[in-house]
C-alpha cells in the first residue's frame, strides 16, 4: 500500500488500522485484568514477604528506636578515641533513662540490650542494670557515674559496638550468618571455632540435598522407564501407586517413617525376628541424617518420577527399535539414543527436587535428631525461639542466593529452555 | 464488583462476631504447659476460677519461650489473655516491654492476713510476673529396671556404672548446670563457675563423654513417655512429670534429687491482651494461698507463697504425702541451685549457639 493511497475503513468509517490497534489495547487490557489476581497475590505473598526478609537481614533499627538521640550523636565519633565525650554519654544516659519509663513495644531497654548481646555476649544485664539507675544520675560526669554503676562501661570495645549497632544498617547479620564477628578493633575475624555452626551446616545442607537428588534420580530413572513403557492399564496402577504417597499428607508420611525405622520400629522388629541383628543391638536409623536422607527421598521421589515419565512417555519405542535393528548393542543404544532424549526430565526432576531439598524444614525437623538438622532448621530456630529474625532473614537470604547460584549454574550447564516439567 | 460485596459482607460479619464475642464479658485464653501440669491447673484453678465468675476458659498448650507474646503483641493481636511462663522468659519479656505489669499490692493477703509482698517467697514477684510454683529439673530412672539405682548426679554421667541411653532436653540451659555438678562442682558454686569460658569448656566437655549415649527431648510430657517405653535408661525431667507418673500411672520411677536445678513459673500477661480485667482477676485468685495449695494435691510442684505450705496435704486420690515430693522439701535441698535467670539472659543465644555447633558435630 503506497502512502497517497486513502487509508482503508472500517463498516463505520473508522480507519481500520486505529479501529484494529483499539481493538487489541482492549484485548490486551482484558487480558491483563484477568492477571490482576494473580499479579497481586504473588506481590502480597510472595514479592512483599522476601523483599521484607531482604531488608530486614541489613536493617535493624533497634538501637536507633531505644536510644534516638544517642544514635544521631555518635554516628560521626571516631571510635579510635575510645571513650566519647561526656556530652555523648549524657545523651546515652538521658536516653536510656526515657526508654525506661516509656516501656514502649520495641523500643524499649530489653530491645537495645538484646541486640548489644547479639554482638558482645554477656552484656544484656549491664543494660538492663544500667537503665534501672540511669534515671538517678542527673549530673556529670556522666561517663564515670556509668563506671560506677558498671565498670563494664570502661571499655573502647562496647563503645564502638555501640555506635555500629544505633546505625540501622549493619552487616552484622551476615557476618554472624557466616561464622564471623567483629573483634575489640572493630575488624572483621572469624568466630571462635567452636561456635562455628552456620557455614559447616550450609555446606551440609548442600550436599545432602545433592546426594538426595542423586539416590532420587537412580531410583527414579528405571521406575519411569517401566511406567512409560507398561501396557496402559498396568501402568496406571503403579502410577497410582507412586501418586498416593504423594497425595498424602507430608506430616503422615514422615510419622510412618519414624513407625518404620525406629529402635522398636518395624525394619528393626523383622531383622531381629529373623535373628540378623541380636536384641541389644538394634540399629539406629532415625533421628540422624540416615533417618531425614532416607525419608526425604521417599517424600520427594514423585517429582523426579513425574518430569522423567512425562518426557519417556514421548519417546517413540521404535527409535530404540531402529537403532537396534542398524546393529546397535543395547547399552550403545540407550546411551546414544534413549538417554539424550530423556534429558530434559532429568534436568527437570533434579532442579526440582534438589530445590525443594535445600529449603526442607519439616522431615529433618522431626526425624534429624541432632546430626541431620539442616539450615533451614536454624532459621526456624532464629526465627521462632531465639526471636533473632535478622538473623534469621540473613541465613534465608544466603539459603535464597545459594539456591539462585545453582539455577544459573543449571542454566549454564543443561539451558532452562530445556527442561520439561511434562 | 460482587466479589467486592462479598468481602464488604464477610468483613461485616466477622466484625459482628468478633463485637459478639467481646460482648459475652468473660472470656479467657490461658496458656500453659500441658500435660499433667495444665490438668493440675484447671483442677486447682479454672474450676474453681469458673464456678465462681461464670468465666469461659480456653486452655491452650504451648512449649514455652516468648516468641509466641512477642509475635502477638508486636501484631497488636493478642489472643493469649495469661501465659505461665519460665522466669528468665518473664523478665526478658517484660524488659522488653511486651508484658502488662501488676500491681503487687492488689494481689490478696495470705490466708492468715499476712501481706501478699511478705507472703510470696523471696525472689518470686516481679514487675510484670506472679510466681505460681517452684518446680524442679531432676532426673529419673526406672527402679524395675536398675535394682542399685544411681544415686547422684555423677552417676548419671557414669556410662560404664550405668549403661544405657540418657535423655536430655535439646538446649543448653540446666545441661550446662548437670555436667558441672557431675563433674564435681557443688550446686551453689555452679554459676561461678559457668561464668568463666574454661567452667564452659569443662560443662561441654562432661557432656561429650556421654553424647553418643543421649536422647533429646523437648516437650516436658516426653521423658517420663520415654522412660516407660525403655528408650532411656534414665533421664533428665521435671520432677512433676516424673511424679505424676509415679503417683497417677503407678510407674516405678525414682527421682534423684541430687543436683537439682529448680525454677519459678510465673504467670504474665501480654501487653493488650483483650481481656485484661479478667486476666488480672484470675491471676489474683490463682495466686491465693488456697489456690496454689490445691494444685500441690495435683502436682509436685512447690507453691510459692509461705501460707500455702502448711495446708499442702496429701495427693488428691491416693495416700501419698505431698510435702517430701516438693523441690522444696529440705531433703531435696541438700545439692541443688536455683536457675540464674540473669546468666541465662545473658547467655543464652551465646551457649545455645555453641550448644547446636557442638550437636551438629
Amino acid at each position: 500500500m503506497s502512502k497517497s493511497e486513502a487509508p482503508l475503513l472500517a463498516a463505520d468509517g473508522m480507519p481500520l488500522k486505529e479501529k484494529l490497534a483499539r481493538t487489541t489495547r482492549r484485548m490486551k487490557m482484558r487480558a491483563f485484568l484477568l492477571t490482576v489476581p494473580l499479579v497481586l497475590f504473588l506481590l502480597v505473598s510472595f514479592v512483599l514477604p522476601i523483599g521484607q526478609m531482604l531488608y530486614r537481614s541489613f536493617h535493624n533499627p533497634t538501637g536507633s528506636n531505644v536510644v534516638p538521640n544517642f544514635a544521631v550523636a555518635i554516628k560521626d565519633w571516631d571510635a579510635d578515641q575510645g571513650i566519647p565525650s561526656d556530652d555523648i554519654v549524657k545523651i546515652l544516659v538521658e536516653d536510656m533513662a526515657a526508654a525506661r519509663k516509656n516501656r514502649e513495644v520495641g523500643k524499649t531497654i530489653g530491645n537495645l540490650a538484646t541486640r548489644v548481646n547479639y554482638e558482645i555476649p554477656g552484656s544484656r544485664s549491664l543494660f538492663t542494670k544500667t537503665a534501672r539507675r540511669a534515671g538517678r544520675i542527673t549530673e556529670g560526669p556522666y561517663f564515670d557515674a556509668l563506671v560506677k554503676i558498671d565498670k563494664r562501661w570502661d571499655s573502647p570495645h562496647l563503645w564502638r559496638t555501640l555506635q555500629r549497632v544505633t546505625n540501622d544498617y549493619t552487616i552484622a547479620f551476615y557476618l554472624a550468618a557466616t561464622d564471623r564477628k567483629f573483634d575489640e578493633s572493630g575488624s572483621i575475624v572469624q568466630a571462635d571455632e567452636l561456635y562455628r555452626i552456620y557455614l559447616p551446616i550450609l555446606w551440609k545442607t548442600i550436599w545432602i540435598s545433592a546426594l538426595i537428588t542423586a539416590l532420587c534420580f537412580i531410583i527414579a530413572y528405571p521406575v519411569s522407564y517401566l511406567l512409560s513403557t507398561l501396557p496402559l492399564r498396568t501402568s496406571n496402577l503403579l502410577m497410582i501407586l507412586v501418586l498416593l504417597p504423594f497425595w498424602t499428607s507430608l506430616l503422615v508420611r514422615t510419622s510412618a517413617w519414624i513407625a518404620m525405622l525406629q529402635k522398636s520400629g518395624i525394619i528393626n522388629n523383622i531383622l531381629v525376628y529373623l535373628g540378623i541383628i541380636a536384641d541389644e543391638s538394634r540399629i539406629q536409623m532415625i533421628y540422624n541424617i540416615t533417618g531425614t536422607v532416607i525419608s526425604m527421598v521417599h517424600i520427594l521421589l514423585p517429582f523426579m518420577i513425574l518430569p522423567l515419565y512425562s518426557v519417556m512417555k514421548t519417546i517413540p519405542p521404535s527409535y530404540m527399535r531402529a537403532a537396534r535393528s542398524m546393529g546397535a548393542s543395547g547399552t550403545y543404544a540407550f546411551t546414544k539414543v534413549y538417554f539424550p532424549q530423556t534429558i530434559p526430565g532429568i534436568a527437570a526432576g533434579t532442579l526440582l527436587v534438589f530445590i525443594l531439598a535445600i529449603g526442607y524444614y519439616i522431615t529433618p525437623a522431626l526425624v534429624g535428631g541432632s546430626d541431620g538438622l539442616l539450615i533451614s532448621n536454624l532459621i526456624a530456630d532464629h526465627i521462632k525461639k531465639t526471636l533473632n529474625w535478622s538473623l534469621g532473614a540473613a541465613l534465608g537470604t544466603i539459603l535464597l542466593v545459594v539456591v539462585l547460584v545453582f539455577y544459573w549454574i543449571y542454566n549454564k550447564l543443561v539451558g532452562v529452555d530445556n527442561l520439561k516439567f511434562g | 464488583m460482587k466479589l467486592n460485596k462479598l468481602l464488604t459482607s464477610t468483613a461485616i460479619g466477622v466484625a459482628v462476631a468478633l463485637g459478639s464475642v467481646a460482648a459475652n464479658a468473660k472470656e479467657l485464653t490461658v496458656v500453659s504447659w500441658g500435660g499433667a501440669y495444665t490438668k493440675s491447673q484447671v483442677e486447682a484453678y479454672h474450676k474453681p476460677f469458673i464456678a465462681k465468675t461464670g468465666a469461659k476458659i480456653n486452655s491452650e498448650d504451648y512449649n514455652g519461650g516468648i516468641a509466641e507474646i512477642k509475635a502477638q503483641v508486636e501484631a497488636g493481636n493478642v489472643t493469649w489473655d495469661i501465659v505461665d511462663v519460665e522466669l528468665s522468659d518473664a523478665i526478658r519479656a517484660c524488659d522488653e516491654g511486651l508484658l502488662e505489669t501488676i500491681d503487687h499490692a492488689s494481689l490478696p493477703a495470705g490466708a492468715d492476713g499476712t501481706p501478699a509482698t511478705d507472703d510470696f517467697l523471696a525472689g518470686t514477684l516481679y514487675d510484670c510476673a506472679v510466681a505460681n510454683i517452684v518446680w524442679s529439673t531432676i532426673y529419673a530412672y526406672d527402679s524395675s529396671k536398675i535394682a542399685d539405682g544411681p544415686k547422684t548426679m555423677a552417676d548419671f554421667f557414669d556410662l560404664q556404672k550405668f549403661p544405657g541411653k540418657r535423655g536430655l532436653r535439646k538446649g543448653a540451659k540446666v545441661n550446662l548446670e548437670f555436667a558441672l555438678i557431675a563433674d564435681g562442682v557443688p550446686a551453689s558454686e555452679v554459676y561461678d563457675v559457668l561464668g568463666t569460658p574454661e567452667g564452659v569448656d569443662r560443662a561441654f566437655a562432661k557432656l561429650d563423654t556421654i553424647k553418643s549415649e543421649v536422647v533429646w527431648w523437648e516437650a516436658g510430657a516426653q521423658p517420663p513417655q520415654m522412660l516407660a517405653d525403655g528408650e532411656v535408661t534414665m533421664t533428665t525431667a521435671y520432677n512433676g512429670r516424673i511424679f505424676n507418673a509415679v503417683a497417677g500411672e503407678g510407674k516405678p520411677f525414682e527421682i534423684v534429687w541430687d543436683g537439682q536445678i529448680y525454677d519459678l513459673d510465673l504467670w504474665v500477661i501480654p501487653k493488650g491482651a483483650k481481656n485484661l480485667d479478667t486476666a488480672m482477676e484470675f491471676l489474683k485468685f490463682s495466686t491465693a494461698t488456697e489456690q496454689l495449695a490445691a494444685q500441690a494435691s495435683y502436682i509436685s510442684y512447690g507453691p510459692a507463697r509461705k501460707s500455702s505450705a502448711p495446708l499442702v496435704g496429701k495427693y488428691h486420690n491416693k495416700d501419698i504425702d505431698m510435702g517430701p515430693q516438693m523441690p522444696t522439701n529440705p531433703a531435696n535441698l541438700a545439692n541443688a541451685a536455683q536457675s540464674d535467670f540473669e546468666f541465662w539472659a545473658d547467655n543464652a543465644d551465646q551457649l545455645n549457639e555453641r550448644f547446636n555447633a557442638w550437636l551438629a558435630n
